[in-house]
């Protein structure tokens, strides 16, 4: 693989920009492998990279059943952050964002990462002293985090509506780190770097059965035949539950629920940050992609489903959000929206876990965190398979906390999967 | 939208309801061991297709019913009163 630099690009610059290699092959599908990872959306391409990287791993397969990042990878609003509190939630999100922060260089690829910090308005005393609880706890973990007073965040976002609002803005909780990323050169990043290390990224290849003995799996019937492991990986979040099933594995704690994501035309440069907004049971959070759309995304369905579309009370809901703090945004027009199917969680946390099955490992429950959670993801799940033994930091992520009453639920919000929003 | 038909009050859309889940869990006896009650809050058929589902009319009669509806589709097969003493009522009423 011909790697990006200045001095290729102007090679190639004689040749018209015609001359670069493929960025991942088409291979036929070998009998049998080493590792097979279920599932070709950011989380299991980042396991087969570090696997291939960080842990020497040969003979290594991605199976995916239509092209790599045409699921959720390719339907979310790419919010990078790491605000989170909880044990093992912090460190795990923390660790996601420094990776991120080195991502195109460790891929030699730009995933157009960009630190624009996730600023998140708050409208009243209380929900001030709340956040200020939250972000506390990330500057002693060695987060950073601040708060705005209502003049730093008029000085810094100055179109938003500090006049009028039903809610009057009082200031925000502000990660400076934080930010987003393109989505596509992610996935492309990662299915570039793997394959660069020898993994084989099987598109069109969907599992239509699992064969299995008492306490392992012998090998997957798929759409382009049967294939042996000695271990196998699931990061298919969405329909975790089917698979889960189709290997005879009963019930897991989540519930399939979808989420809409929404892009308007370009404009002008207006709002250079990630804005979130969330009062009165709204849920809002907007940024700018960099070809001028205002990308934004509220609340789930509220009802469980597979079907990858949403419902219009939602489209309302969030033009509602976006009218409450952005009014300028009114004659705006909507270019596309769409929904993707999450794994939401019974704690609103996510499984990197062993499974019942012997070579069998789980990457599941993503909820609403998926993007920016995807290169941990592969880390830690790669050290799994590799090492045999959760590292430190997932070692309670796994389907065994409930009964043991340690469920790592960062909202309070109970056992019920659509309130983990 | 997804148009459900309260038994009571007539078609109506969803964004009257509020969710509640899955209508076919079977919470143990009290003294149960705590992996079954496990099983029972916690782990979901999370079934791709029809599945029995509660639905609170919060916006309406405040009733809480008994849907049969397709996660893939959205269709709806049948809807009833979960409380089969109320469903008695509300069969007289249509």
């Amino acid at each position: 693989m011909t790697r990006f630099n200045a001095w290729n690009v102007f090679k190639n610059g004689f040749t018209g920009q015609k001359s670069w290699d493929r960025q991942w092959r088409d291979p036929v599908p070998k009998k049998e492998y080493d590792i097979i990872i279920v599932g070709g959306g950011l989380h299991g391409l980042a396991t087969a990279y570090y696997l291939a990287k960080n842990h020497n791993k040969k003979n290594i397969a991605v199976l995916e059943k239509g092209w790599i990042g045409g699921g959720n990878a390719g339907r979310n609003t790419t919010i990078v952050r790491s605000n989170y509190m909880m044990p093992g939630n912090h460190e795990f999100y923390e660790h996601s964002l420094k990776l991120w922060e080195d991502l195109s260089h460790d891929l030699n690829y730009n995933v157009m990462f960009s630190q624009r910090a996730h600023v998140s308005l708050f409208h009243s005393p209380g929900a001030r002293d709340g956040a200020a609880r939250r972000y506390n706890i990330m500057r002693l973990h060695g987060t950073d985090a601040e708060i705005w007073d209502l003049d730093t965040l008029k000085k810094n976002i100055p179109h938003l509506n500090y006049d009028d609002a039903r809610f009057p803005i009082m200031g925000a909780a502000v990660q400076r780190r934080a930010g987003n990323a393109r989505h596509d050169s992610a996935v492309w990043g990662f299915a570039r770097a793997a394959d660069s290390l020898g993994v084989d990224i099987l598109q069109n290849c969907e599992v239509t059965g699992v064969k299995r003995s008492q306490n392992n799996i012998e090998s997957l019937e798929t759409s382009r035949g049967t294939l042996k492991a000695k271990k196998i990986g699931f990061a298919v979040a969405g329909h975790t539950s089917v698979l889960w099933q189709m290997a005879g594995l009963g019930n897991l704690p989540i519930e399939s629920h979808k989420l809409q994501a929404f892009v308007t035309e370009s404009i002008k440069p207006l709002l250079d940050h990630v804005v979130v907004y969330g009062v009165g049971g709204a849920h809002f959070y907007i940024s700018q992609s960099d070809k001028g759309s205002m990308v934004f995304g509220g609340d789930l369905d509220w009802y469980k489903s597979y079907a990858q579309r949403g419902n219009l009370p939602i489209v309302q809901d969030c033009a509602e959000a976006a009218m409450a703090i952005m009014p300028c945004l009114g004659r705006i027009r909507l270019l596309r929206h769409w929904a993707g199917v999450m794994d939401m969680s019974m704690d609103g946390s996510f499984f990197i876990c062993k499974t019942p099955l012997s070579n069998l490992y789980l990457n599941a429950g993503w909820n609403y965190g998926g993007f920016k959670a995807s290169p941990a993801s592969g880390w830690y799940f790669a050290d799994l398979i590799a090492n045999e033994q959760p590292h430190k930091h997932i070692q309670n992520h796994n389907l065994e906390r409930f009964e043991k009453g340690i469920n790592i639920d960062e909202r309070g919000a109970g056992p019920d999967p659509k309130l983990h929003g | 939208m997804i148009r459900i038909k309260c038994p009571y009050c007539g078609e109506r859309d969803h964004s009257e309801f509020t969710y509640g889940g899955d209508a076919s869990i079977k919470y143990p006896a009290l003294d149960a061991p705590a992996s079954e009650w496990t099983k029972a809050i916690f782990f979901r058929e999370n079934i791709r297709g029809m599945q029995k589902e509660t639905w609170h009319h919060t916006n309406g009669c405040r009733l809480w019913l008994e849907v049969e509806r397709s996660t893939i589709t959205h269709e709806i097969k049948s809807v009833k009163a979960c409380h089969p003493q109320i469903e008695k009522i509300t069969k007289n009423k249509s």
